[in-house]
This record gives C-alpha cells, structure tokens and sequence, in this order.
C-alpha cells in the first residue's frame, strides 16, 4: 500500500539536491567561522556564548526557511511541469504522493542538521582545545586546584549534553513547518500564497502560547477579544514550545519530561497536518 | 474538495482544542525548568525596536542577544558607558539566564566605567566625580542581584557579587553571605568557601564563626590548607584567645 512512498521521497530528495539547496550550508559556514574570527577580542566565556548563539540561531532560521520554502514549490511545480499527472495516473494513491514528499524533505532537513550540528561542534571544539591549551600555558605555575578549576570554567562554557536535545527539537520544528507547509499547499492557489500563508501561520505561531494563556486564564474581559484569543490558541501550533534553544545556551538544562512531551507535540502536529494535507489532497481536482 | 476543506478546518479546530492540556503541560514544565522567562513586554520592544521585538517573539532572542552584545563591546572600545548599559540592559532582559552576559556587565559597570568615571578629566568637581563611580559600581551591583534573582540555582553570580562587595565597598559582612550562599550549591568551586570565611573574619562580631568555618575548611584535608587559610587561622587563635591545646599544630622545623 505504502510501496511508491520510499520512491518518491528519493525523487524528492534528489530534486531538491539539485536545486543547490545545500549551498546555504557555505552561508552557514561564513558565519559559524567568520564569527569565530570576529569574536576573538571577547573573553572565551562570550566568544563560547556568540558561537553557541549565531550557530544555532542561524539553524533554526535555515532549516525553518528550508521547510517552509522548499515544501511550498512541491505540488505547483509538480503541477507545472506535469509530473504529477504522470505520477498520479499510476495505481499510487495520494495520500503516497504526501507521504512521499514528507519525507523526501525531512530527509533533506536531517542531513542539513546533521551537516550544520558537524560544523559548529568541530568549530566550538576547536576553540575550546585553543582556549585549554592557552590556559594550561597561563597557569603552568599554578596549584593542581587552582589548575583544574580553571579548565573545568572552560569546558562547562562551551559543549554541554544538553545541546543535543536543543538540536533535535530545532529539527522537529522544521518538520512540523513542513507539514503544515505541504497542508496548506494542497488547497492554495500558488506557491507564493503558500509561502505568505506559511509565514504568517509561523508569526501567529509563536504568540499562540500568548494567546491561549489569555483565553484560557480568562484575562480578556471582551468578549471579542476572547473569542479571538481561543480562535487563535486552537487554530495556530503552539510554536513557542519548540524555542527551547535560547534558553539550552544559556545553560539551562532540559528535563526528560519537557523533551519527551514537546517531540511528543511535534509528532501529533506532524501526524496531524500530513494526514489532513492527505485528505484535502485526494479529493482536489487536477 | 468542496466539502473536504472545510472538514478539513474543523478537524484543525479539534486538534487544536485535543492538544490544549499537553501544551499547558509544556509551558508548566518549561517554566519550572526555567525556561522562557524573559517577559516579551512594551518596555523591551521600546528598547529593541518593531524588527528586534519581532525577531524575539520569533524564537530569535540569542542570536539578537548576541549581536546587540557585539554592539555593546563596540560601545565598550568607544568608552561610551552610558549606552552600554542601556544594552547591557536589553541583552540581560533577551537572555535572563544567561550567566555570563549578567557577569560581564556587572563587571563593566563596576569596574571599567567606575574607574573611568572617578579619572575623567572633563569633570572638575571631584565629589561629583566620586558620585558617578558610585552610581555605576552600584549599576553594577544591580546588574548581579537581577542576575541573582533570575538564575537563584547556580553559584557563579553569588561568587561575583561576592567579590563586588569585598573589592568595591568593602561590605566585608554583605560578601560573607554572597560566599556561603555560592558555597552552599553542591557544584561551587572550593574557593567559594576559604572566601566567606575570609571575609567573614572581617565582619565584627563574626569572628569566632569565622574562626569555626576555616577551621572546618582545614580539617577537609590538604586541598584546602593554603598558607592564606592556615596563616589567617594562626592570626585569629591568638586575637581569639584559642586554647594552645585546641590551636593549629605548629609546622615541622624544614617543613
């Protein structure tokens, strides 16, 4: 029932290679790098802080852009070039076609994660073996004690476990962009709309939370103003609970429960957005 | 399509109201973690800007921490104190829990802008000199008790305000506590203790609790009997009339 999907999420994937998507990684790497040079006159503490800031920062703006984007050209293009008729005139059911297109990007997202989480680690690994070595050579003289702590201030400064789950998290916004992206393409009418919409979906997104605590606590005393915060909290995904980065570099530590329960949202938005996009799709008329 | 679409809105209204408890479990959980806790108000987005306060709500707030941050050092190279607070301000109100943004302005405040307040030469009036390296080393002491109040779960920012008290106002008594209390976290550095019993022993009518708190110190083993620890234990058994039998062993001749 499922055989066409792997099939079409390699096409997808290959497509999308093709299109020298991969080329924001040299972006990517420019500012990981440059920004390591830029940085040099801080204090290791802050230059640690700036590399964790911009490279993740920096991720979850391409990746976000990437979902969003990429995913938004996929049926108008199908549609375009014809392929989808093709495709479609196949005993390959529709609900295929989305599945398909999925995970063709999330594939594309996970190596793109993958690529960027490699890079900042190799560049934040470097300047800590650089800061280490500058500091053993500084306190050469010193006692054992004052020694180790020292190296243990710069080794709690830059990688930490907790770095790993923020990633994750940042990957499964991405996907979640992407579905969502992908259900609202199966009823627009370009890929620009697509795009607008998507947008807007990611702005009103990170309020949702805002908005739901509003509607919920029951602050708003207008009744308009309370309707429009539950419309709001009900429609739009809870975006702000995927922002947990900011909070990881600053050293923040994430309890198991917070990651579990937020992958666990991510997957039902997932779940939820491509199983509708399914649904829309197979009764559009081509 | 005609009846699929809207269905389709229907079931998004569902889901929606079928994931309200789990994401008010998130936000709990989050909040308890310490997460998210920077208040997204008018005041920051009169101090960040329309693009800046939309970036923040976007999930952007370390990223634009840091490049305000950047700018702050560039205000740092051009002496301009003033605006640096003012960022100091923003980056610490983007990113609450982190230490190192808290440390370093505080320690900006109190130190590169007090000194250079107390030397500038544009100002004749010495007391009013005096008064600006004032107000900033107590900007600076601001800037650590937010910090304090922001991250009360780790040592780092205790230890400095610690050290702001003990180096800049000589409030031997007020460094004291900000040393016990950083000593008290299970992952403090060991010189968080030998500090408050320093100052401790400089607080009047602290002493004999000084003298008990090194003593303890000393009895860990060597890691903490620094000639400091041990010459200021001798100091204080003969001001504190220490029975020769309970007092430090007298070193090894050679030793």
């Amino acid at each position: 029932m499922l055989t066409a999907v792997p099939a079409i999420a390699r096409v997808t994937f290959t497509e999308l290679v093709r299109q020298k998507i991969f080329f924001f990684l040299l972006i990517f790497a420019l500012l990981v790098i440059g920004n390591s040079a830029f940085v040099s006159k801080l204090s290791f503490q802050e230059q640690f802080q700036m590399l964790k800031d911009i490279s993740l920062g920096a991720m979850s703006v391409f990746t976000s852009l990437i979902a969003i984007l990429a995913t938004a050209s996929f049926l108008s293009k199908d549609l375009e070039e014809r392929t989808i008729y093709t495709l479609l005139a196949k005993p390959v059911p529709r609900h295929n076609y989305i599945l398909g297109k999925l995970l063709g990007i999330a594939a594309l997202l996970a190596v793109s994660v993958v690529l960027m989480s490699g890079l900042f680690l190799a560049v934040l690994w470097l300047q800590e073996s650089a800061v280490l070595a500058e500091t053993r050579a500084q306190l050469a003289g010193a006692s054992p004690e004052e020694q180790t702590a020292a190296l243990k201030e710069v080794t709690s400064a830059t990688f930490q476990f907790n770095l790993l789950p923020g990633i994750a998290v940042i990957y499964l916004k991405a996907l979640l962009l992407a579905s969502l992206t992908l259900f609202l393409s199966t009823f627009a009418t370009s890929s620009i709309f697509t795009i607008l919409m998507a947008f807007a979906v990611y702005f009103i997104g990170h309020l949702q939370s805002t908005a739901r605590d509003y509607w919920l606590a029951g602050i708003e005393p207008g009744l308009g103003s309370r309707i429009l915060a539950a419309g709001v909290a009900l429609i739009f995904p809870d975006l702000q609970a995927f922002n947990l980065t900011d909070d990881i570099i600053a050293g923040t530590a994430v309890p198991p429960g917070l990651f579990l329960n937020t992958s666990l949202l991510a997957g039902i938005y997932i779940a939820a957005y491509t199983a509708l996009a399914a649904f829309v799709f197979s009764g559009r008329e081509l | 399509m005609t009846w699929r679409l809207p269905a389709a809105c229907a079931l998004v209204l569902a889901i929606g109201a079928a994931t309200l408890p789990l994401q008010g479990r998130i936000s709990e959980e989050a909040a308890q973690a310490h997460f998210r806790q920077t208040p997204l108000t008018l005041g920051l987005r009169e101090q960040i800007g329309q693009s800046g306060f939309l970036a923040a709500l976007s999930g952007f707030r370390s990223p634009l921490a840091a490049i305000l941050w950047i700018e702050a050092h560039t205000a740092w190279e051009n002496t301009e104190w003033g605006r640096m607070a003012g960022l100091f301000n923003t980056v610490t109100t983007l990113q609450p829990r982190s230490l190192p943004y808290w440390d370093m302005s505080a320690w900006h405040m109190a130190w590169n802008a007090s000194i250079a307040a107390l030397n500038n030469t544009r100002q004749p009036s010495e007391a009013l000199r005096i008064r600006a390296q004032r107000g900033y080393i107590a900007l600076g002491r601001d800037f650590l008790e937010r910090g304090i109040r922001n991250n009360p779960d780790r040592p780092q920012l205790y230890i400095q305000l610690g050290v702001l008290l003990r180096d800049k106002l000589e409030d031997h008594c007020g460094a004291a506590e900000a040393f016990l209390k950083a000593a008290s976290f299970p992952d403090a550095p060991a010189y968080a203790a030998r500090f408050a019993g320093y100052e401790m022993a400089k607080c009047p009518g602290r002493e004999r609790e000084a003298y008990d708190h090194l003593r303890a110190l000393y009895e860990k083993g060597e890691s903490q009997r620094l000639p400091s620890l041990v010459n200021l234990l001798r100091e204080m058994e003969i001001k504190l009339a220490i029975p020769e039998s309970q007092r430090l062993p007298l070193p090894l001749p050679g030793s």
